[in-house]
């Protein structure tokens, strides 16, 4: 654990918010990236509706990080303020969830991992002496726990499926499995937040996440990668805004419409 | 992946009695069936209940035999229910 925490709860806590609201952001986003070009269109609708339900999410967290903000005294910036108008450096979404979407056993990889770590940090985030966030998290969960069901089974699918696909789904838990320390990995400002009983303690969640993922990649016939190397831990990640040069781009095109057209309505 | 067989799709609605079709889509199997169903057929909380069939199993008479299946029934003017009152307590008839 390195860093230094914010200099007050509540600025620790508007840094947490961000956090949950980007990773939903972020991933939403990668999602809809595959609109109209799915496998097959059963598969479009269903990865839409899961990236619908993580914007949603982050909808509500990033309102309350807004008013959590403004709490402190700075004027009152609302969720398309937080979402448009931040560089990617302020961005604290997981290096994982930024990942290009690659092939279609790299955006289910990438999925399955998250989706596995999500549930229990939600589970958790149920019983945060903050009630807005327990709250949130409460509606959450019961979406995440589908979006856990669909992209264990692709996993299975893929891994255990023709020689073809099973090469892919190998190459793809390979390629992304270095970002997964981060999820674990809890820095200063976690830790005042976990003291305060607000934040989840991800570290204790590892053991966990790693029984159940195993469990899917065992029956998918997919191993994981020997090498134990982890990027974005010791607090030099995505959630301290350190990002791969993916994100930068993603948010170039996320963002060029309300910044061109600051006043822009549907 | 169009060598997907194609399933149809029944839901029970929220108040419905029994479940209704409600259209077709491709999956591998009958699981992903489900899956595909609760996606594309449910998303506005339509349904408590999914049924999927494989199309190839639905025998379905044929448009031809109309005549000979359906229109005897037509001057049997005695087997509805028309000749007695019902009461009011019985629903769903």
């Amino acid at each position: 654990m390195t860093g230094s925490a914010p200099a007050t709860l509540d600025a620790a806590r508007f840094e947490y918010l961000l956090r949950l609201a980007d990773n939903g952001l972020v991933l939403a986003q990668r999602l809809g990236e595959w609109v109209g070009k799915g496998p097959v269109l059963e598969e479009d609708i269903a990865s839409t509706n899961v990236g619908l339900d993580l914007l949603g999410q982050a909808r509500l967290w990033l309102a309350y990080a807004g008013e959590v903000e403004a709490a402190g005294g700075s004027p009152l910036r609302g969720e398309d303020d937080l979402a448009y108008f931040r560089d990617s450096a302020d961005f604290r979404n997981l290096l994982l969830v930024e990942q290009p979407n690659g092939n279609y056993a790299d955006t289910i990889a990438r999925q399955f991992l998250f989706d596995q770590w999500h549930v229990l940090l939600l589970g958790q985030l149920t019983l945060s002496r903050d009630e807005r966030i327990a709250g949130i998290a409460a509606k959450a969960v019961k979406e995440v726990r589908y979006h856990v069901e669909r992209s264990a089974d692709w996993v299975v699918r893929l891994g255990d499926g023709t020689a073809t696909s099973h090469a892919r789904m190998q190459a793809a838990i390979d390629a992304v499995w270095m970002y997964t320390g981060e999820m674990f990995s809890v820095d200063a400002t976690e830790r005042v937040l976990i003291d305060a009983g607000i934040a989840a303690d991800t570290s204790a969640l590892q053991p966990t996440w790693q029984s159940s993922v195993q469990s899917v990649l065992d029956e998918a016939t997919i191993v994981i990668p020997a090498d134990p190397f982890m990027q974005g831990t010791r607090s030099r990640g995505g959630k301290q805004g350190v990002h791969t040069e993916h994100l930068a781009r993603m948010l170039a095109e996320m963002q060029v419409l309300p910044r061109s057209y600051p006043d822009a309505r549907w | 992946m169009s060598e997907w067989p194609l399933w149809e799709v029944f839901i029970r609605s929220q108040h419905g009695l029994a479940h209704k079709h409600v259209g077709s889509l491709h999956a591998a199997d009958a699981e992903m069936a489900i899956k595909n169903a609760r996606d594309v057929y449910t998303r506005r909380n339509e349904g408590i209940s999914i049924w999927v069939a494989r199309s190839a199993d639905i025998h379905a008479s044929s448009p031809g035999d109309r005549a000979a299946l359906f229109e005897p029934a037509n001057d049997k003017v005695y087997r509805h229910p028309t000749f007695f009152p019902m009461p009011d307590e019985v629903k769903h008839i």
